[in-house]
């Protein structure tokens, strides 16, 4: 084989083994690291641009439950404008449900939208640690050429051990960043993984829960039911909410539309 | 036979795949050498969907020397053969 595949890999084991030589020549050792540190930059990029992805993906969906969310409701107040409670308790039970997704599609927006912050942080920090080795590999292989030039190559070298200590310390604090930088891909990695994104539905839930949901969401289709009553029946339904809500009618009105939302935190 | 793809990790395939595989690199490397731009595109796009589909990936935490290694699907003709053409590095 002398393809492409055979002739890079060629080249790169090249580099590799010179780069374990005991790094005779530096300039290779700095090429092959400045290589490796290109590739996970290319890789956190990536990282960065699947969050996103996965973020925009959450908003369209919050968005279309909203919609259907409002939809129900419309839909509710028409059924009982036309005296059919049955199928207002019906849409309003739907929508509940919808409103719980909804809030649980929040949580996951907003940790996402923190992961995608941290990992554009870290692109960042690390496109500007790639840049400056960039530089500073660039600079140290200008001297070593340099410097092999010269003809007083005992003087030269001296002077090159010096460096050599700085390169060493250069690729050390590049090979630090690079494991710091993986453990970081791999908790994104994980939070992918977890399922969380592919199960937007939030319809895994244990028994229990389904049930204090199914309980939660009863009492506010009860509540809806009341307040919609309310505004059917306009002025004289204020006597009825007193006997429900308390003493003070207009208050308790009021209730019914802050409670649903304050109960799904 | 374990081979890299540039920025996106390691496969490993079965060396019975390694004859498709290197009609396709040798195609490559002509097109390559012929300038054919967006001939060395689309073959380099074949060969890494064949790479990946016959092979295994390996875990981003193993550390394997590569025998095989593309470039990566974003790289262009240029750069490429900037990389083989890297300070006489080829060995021979």
């Amino acid at each position: 084989m002398s393809g492409v595949m055979k002739r890079m890999g060629m080249i790169f084991r090249a580099k590799a083994n010179k780069a374990l030589d005991r790094a005779e020549d530096p300039r290779e050792t700095l090429d092959y690291s400045y290589q490796k540190q290109l590739e996970l930059l290319q890789k956190v990029r990536r990282g960065v641009a699947d969050v996103a992805t996965s973020r925009k993906r959450l908003e369209l969906q919050l968005n279309q439950l909203q919609s259907q969310s409002g939809k129900l409701e419309d839909q509710g107040r028409k059924a009982l404008a036309l005296g059919r409670e049955d199928l207002a308790r019906e849409a309003l039970s739907r929508r509940a449900a919808l409103q719980q997704q909804v809030t649980d599609l929040e949580t996951q927006h907003a940790t996402l939208q923190g992961e995608e912050e941290k990992l554009t942080l870290a692109a960042q920090r690390l496109q500007a640690k790639v840049d400056a080795f960039r530089t500073k590999k660039e600079t140290i292989k200008a001297t070593y050429t340099a410097a092999q030039a010269q003809t007083r190559i005992g003087e030269a070298f001296s002077g090159i051990s010096e460096e050599m200590g700085d390169v060493g310390l250069a690729i050390q604090r590049a090979e630090d960043k690079t494991a710091q930088l993986q453990a970081r891909a791999g908790a994104i990695d994980e939070l992918l993984a977890s399922g969380a994104l592919d199960d937007p539905s939030g319809m895994h839930k244990d028994d229990i829960q389904a049930e204090l949901d199914r309980l939660s969401g009863g009492t506010d289709v009860e509540l809806e039911l009341q307040r919609m009553k309310a505004e059917l029946a306009g002025g004289s339904g204020s006597g009825q909410q007193a006997i429900e809500g308390g003493s003070d009618g207009r208050q308790s009105q009021q209730q019914p539309q802050d409670t649903p939302r304050f109960d799904k935190q | 036979m374990i081979v890299r793809i540039m920025g996106e990790g390691q496969v490993i395939l079965a060396d019975g795949h390694l004859a498709e595989l290197n009609r396709l690199d040798d195609e490559l490397l002509a097109e390559m050498e012929n300038g054919d731009g967006p001939g060395f595109r689309r073959t380099l796009q074949a060969l890494l969907t064949r790479v990946r589909d016959l092979g295994e990936p390996l875990p981003d935490d193993s550390l394997e020397p590569s025998e095989l290694i593309l470039p990566s699907p974003d790289a262009t003709l240029e750069e490429v053969r900037e990389l083989l053409s890297d300070d006489g590095l080829i060995p021979g």
